[in-house]
C-alpha cells in the first residue's frame, strides 16, 4: 500500500491495520487448518493404537493346553513400546516371567481365523463373527436391495409429486434419523417375538431382517440419486420408440443407473457390517462356539465379539479385540475400495 | 419425471390401454414398486407401535410420576425405583461434551474445507475426514476406553475408569465428519456473488467468512449442530463400553464419573436375557420410546431451522 499517498497525520494508519487484519487472517486460517487437522491426527492415533495392540512384542512361555504345547502370553507390550523402552520390558520379564523369552507376537495368526473364540486368549479366534458378520451381511444384501430399489425406481419414477410421495419422502427422511438401537427393538419385538414361527427367534434371519430395515433408508437415498441422475433424454428416447413405463425402467434407466446403485448399496452395507446396537438388542449371543450354516440359527457378529473381549478385564482380550477390529476395518476399506473402483470405472457424462 | 405418451401416439383400443396384457403388468409392477417404498411407512409405523405397546403397559405398573419426576433408576434391584432422570443426566451430559469437540473441530473443518483448503490439500484432507465417519462405533468405543481414559487418568488422577469425558471425547471425533460436510454444505450454498461482494470491498478472507459467509450460512450450520446431538444421544456402544454401567446415584455434571444413557440401558438389559411381559423387559421400550421421542424432536427442529430461517437469495 505503497501506492497510496501519505495522508499527513495518519500516513501509518491504514497500512498497519492492514498489516493487523492480514495477520489476524492468517491467525483464522491456520486456526482452521488445525481443527481440520485435529481429525486427521485422531484418526491416526486410532489406526496406530489398534494396529500396536494387534502386534506386540509378548512375554511367551510355553504351556499344555489340551494336549498340546502352547504358548501362554504373560504379557504384552504394544508394537512402539517394543521399539522405545526395548530395555525396561526385558527388565520386567527377567523379574517376573523369569521363564519367559521376549517375542514378536502377532494376534492375528491362522488360529485367529480357523478357531471359535475361547476363554484362553491365545487360542481364541474370530471365525463363528466373522462367518456371522458375513452371512447376515449377505442375507441383507439380498433383501435390502429390491426392496431399496423398488422403493427409489417409485419415487423417482412413479410417484410425480403426490401426497403418497411426499409421504414417503418425508417418512424416510426421518427414519435415517432414527437411532439403530430403536431398530433393535423393533426387531426384538417383531422379528424375534412375533414371527418367532417364522425366524426362530434370535437368529441368523432375525438378525438380517433388522439390519434391512435399518439399512434401507440409505439405500433408497443413494438409489434415488442414481436414478436421478440418468438424464430425460434416455426415457423420452424409450418412449419415443413405444416402450412402456417399465420397459423404459427396466431396459433403460435400471442399467444406467446401476453403477451408482451398486455403490451406494456396497457402501451402506459396509455401514451395516460395524452395526452392533440394533443386534444386541435383539439378543444375538456373545459367545457362538459352532458355525452358523442356516438361516434359523442362532449367531454373532464381528463388532459384539468385538465389543465382548474390550469389556474384559484381562488385558489380553484387549489385544484380541484390536486384532478383530483390525480385520473389520480391513473388510470395510477394501468394501469402500470396491466401491470406489465400480464409481471411477462406469463414470459417464450423457 | 416424463410421461410416457401412449395414449396419444398409439392407437389401441380403449379396452386394450387397461385390460390389455400389457396395461394389466405395468399395473402391477406399479403396484409392487409401491408396496415397496411403503415399507418404510409401515416400519414408522411398526416402531411407533412397539414402542407404545410395552411403553403403555409399563405405564400400567409405573406411575407418570414416578418416571418424570423422581430421581433414581434401579429396575434390577429388588427394591425397584424409575426415575429416567440418571439416564436422561447420563445421555445429555455425554451429548454435550461430545458437541464441545465436534462444533469447533467440525466447524473450523468445513470453513477450512469451503474457504481456504487448495484444491489438492482438500482432495486429500475430505476423504480422511469421511473415512472417521465411516468407522463403526465399537472401535470408537475401544478408542476411547484404552487410548483416551488412561490419558485422562494420568492428567485427572481422581477420573474414574468408566468415565463420561472419555466417551464423550470419543464420540466428539465420530460425529466431526458429520458436522463438518453438513456445514460445508451449507457454507457451500451461500451465493458466490456474496463472498466477491465483501472481497471487493477489501474485506480480508477471513472477514469475509466471518461477516458474510458464516452469517448467510447459519441456518444450515445450526441445523448440523442440532442433528449432530440427536446423532450422539442416540449413540450406543461408545457408552457401552467406556461409560460404565452404573446409571447415576445423584444428578452431577461432573465429567469424571462413570454413568450410564439411554442407550448403555438398554444393550445392558439386552444382554441378560429377560423374559418377556416382565417389567424390566418393558423398560427398555419406556426408554426407547424416551430415546425416540427426544431424536425425533431434534430432527423435526433441525428441519424448521433449515426451512424457516435460511436466507433466501434471488
Amino acid at each position: 500500500m505503497s501506492g497510496l499517498p501519505a495522508v499527513p497525520g495518519t500516513d501509518n494508519l491504514f497500512s498497519d491495520r492492514l498489516k493487523q487484519r492480514q495477520r489476524t487472517g492468517r491467525l483464522f486460517g491456520a486456526f482452521c487448518l488445525g481443527t481440520t487437522i485435529f481429525g486427521v491426527i485422531a484418526l491416526v492415533l486410532l489406526l496406530l493404537d489398534v494396529i500396536g495392540s494387534t502386534f506386540t512384542w509378548s512375554a511367551v512361555q510355553d504351556r499344555e493346553l489340551r494336549g498340546g504345547n502352547v504358548p501362554q502370553v504373560q504379557e504384552s507390550w504394544t508394537l512402539w513400546e517394543g521399539f522405545y523402552k526395548r530395555g525396561e520390558i526385558n527388565e520386567t520379564i527377567d523379574e517376573k516371567y523369569p521363564e519367559a523369552r521376549l517375542e514378536f507376537y502377532s494376534w492375528i495368526n491362522p488360529d485367529f481365523f480357523l478357531n471359535f473364540p475361547s476363554r484362553f486368549p491365545e487360542i481364541s479366534g474370530f471365525r463363528s463373527p466373522l462367518l456371522g458378520s458375513l452371512f447376515v451381511i449377505l442375507l441383507t444384501a439380498i433383501m435390502a436391495f429390491p426392496l431399496g430399489v423398488g422403493a427409489a425406481i417409485y419415487m423417482e419414477e412413479y410417484g410425480g409429486h403426490g401426497w403418497i410421495s411426499r409421504i414417503i419422502e418425508t417418512n424416510i427422511s426421518n427414519l435415517a434419523g432414527v437411532p439403530s438401537i430403536i431398530y433393535g427393538l423393533l426387531g426384538l419385538a417383531i422379528f424375534v417375538r412375533s414371527w418367532d414361527g417364522l425366524t426362530g427367534g434370535r437368529t441368523v434371519l432375525a438378525g438380517a431382517l433388522t439390519m434391512t430395515l435399518v439399512s434401507l433408508p440409505v439405500i433408497i437415498v443413494a438409489a434415488r440419486e442414481a436414478i436421478r441422475a440418468v438424464p430425460p433424454s434416455i426415457r423420452e428416447a424409450s418412449y419415443a420408440v413405444g416402450g412402456s413405463k417399465w420397459d423404459t425402467v427396466s431396459a433403460h434407466i435400471l442399467p444406467a443407473a446401476l453403477p451408482g446403485i451398486l455403490t451406494g448399496m456396497i457402501l451402506s452395507m459396509s455401514r451395516a457390517i460395524g452395526e452392533t446396537a440394533p443386534l444386541i438388542t435383539i439378543g444375538a449371543l456373545t459367545y457362538i462356539a459352532f458355525d452358523p450354516t442356516g438361516l434359523r440359527d442362532v449367531f454373532t457378529v464381528m463388532p459384539i465379539q468385538i465389543y465382548t473381549w474390550v469389556s474384559l478385564p484381562q488385558a489380553a482380550f484387549h489385544h484380541l479385540a484390536s486384532a478383530g477390529i483390525l480385520i473389520l476395518l480391513v473388510i470395510l476399506l477394501s468394501m469402500n475400495g470396491v466401491a470406489i473402483f465400480i464409481r471411477r470405472k462406469t463414470e459417464r457424462t450423457w | 419425471m416424463v410421461e410416457p405418451p401412449h395414449k396419444l401416439l398409439v392407437s389401441t383400443s380403449l379396452r386394450a390401454q387397461r385390460f390389455g396384457r400389457r396395461a394389466i403388468r405395468e399395473r402391477s409392477i406399479a403396484s409392487i414398486l409401491l408396496l415397496f417404498a411403503a415399507i418404510s411407512v409401515f416400519t414408522t409405523f411398526g416402531i411407533v407401535f412397539v414402542l407404545l405397546d410395552e411403553t403403555i403397559s409399563f405405564f400400567q405398573q409405573v406411575t407418570f410420576r414416578e418416571y418424570f419426576t423422581t430421581t433414581r433408576w434401579t429396575p434390577l434391584f429388588a427394591s425397584a425405583h424409575f426415575g429416567i432422570w440418571p439416564l436422561i443426566n447420563g445421555t445429555v451430559l455425554i451429548a454435550g461434551i461430545a458437541l464441545l469437540v465436534a462444533v469447533p473441530f467440525g466447524l473450523g473443518s468445513a470453513i477450512y474445507l469451503a474457504e481456504f483448503a487448495p484444491r489438492n490439500a482438500r482432495a486429500v484432507l475430505k476423504p480422511t475426514l469421511e473415512i472417521l465417519a465411516g468407522i463403526p462405533t465399537v472401535v470408537y468405543g475401544y478408542f476411547a476406553l484404552l487410548f483416551i481414559t488412561p490419558i485422562i487418568r494420568r492428567i485427572l488422577p481422581e477420573a474414574q475408569v468408566f468415565n463420561a469425558m472419555s466417551a464423550g471425547i470419543a464420540m466428539g471425533i465420530m460425529i466431526i465428519p458429520m458436522v463438518a460436510s453438513l456445514s460445508e454444505d451449507a457454507i457451500s450454498a451461500v451465493p458466490r456473488s456474496l463472498h466477491d461482494g465483501a472481497a471487493a470491498l477489501g474485506a480480508t478472507r477471513t472477514e469475509t467468512v466471518l461477516s458474510v459467509t458464516l452469517p448467510a450460512a447459519l441456518s444450515g450450520i445450526v441445523a448440523s449442530f442440532i442433528l449432530a446431538m440427536s446423532r450422539a444421544i442416540g449413540e450406543t456402544m461408545i457408552v457401552a463400553i467406556a461409560a460404565g454401567n452404573q446409571p447415576l446415584l445423584d444428578l452431577t455434571l461432573n465429567p469424571l464419573v462413570g454413568m450410564q444413557t439411554m442407550t448403555a440401558y438398554i444393550v445392558q438389559v439386552s444382554l441378560g436375557d429377560t423374559p418377556q411381559g416382565t417389567l424390566q423387559y418393558s423398560t427398555i421400550f419406556a426408554v426407547g420410546m424416551t430415546l425416540f421421542a427426544i431424536t425425533l424432536v431434534l430432527n423435526i427442529l433441525s428441519r424448521i431451522f433449515v426451512r424457516k430461517f435460511r436466507e433466501v437469495y434471488e
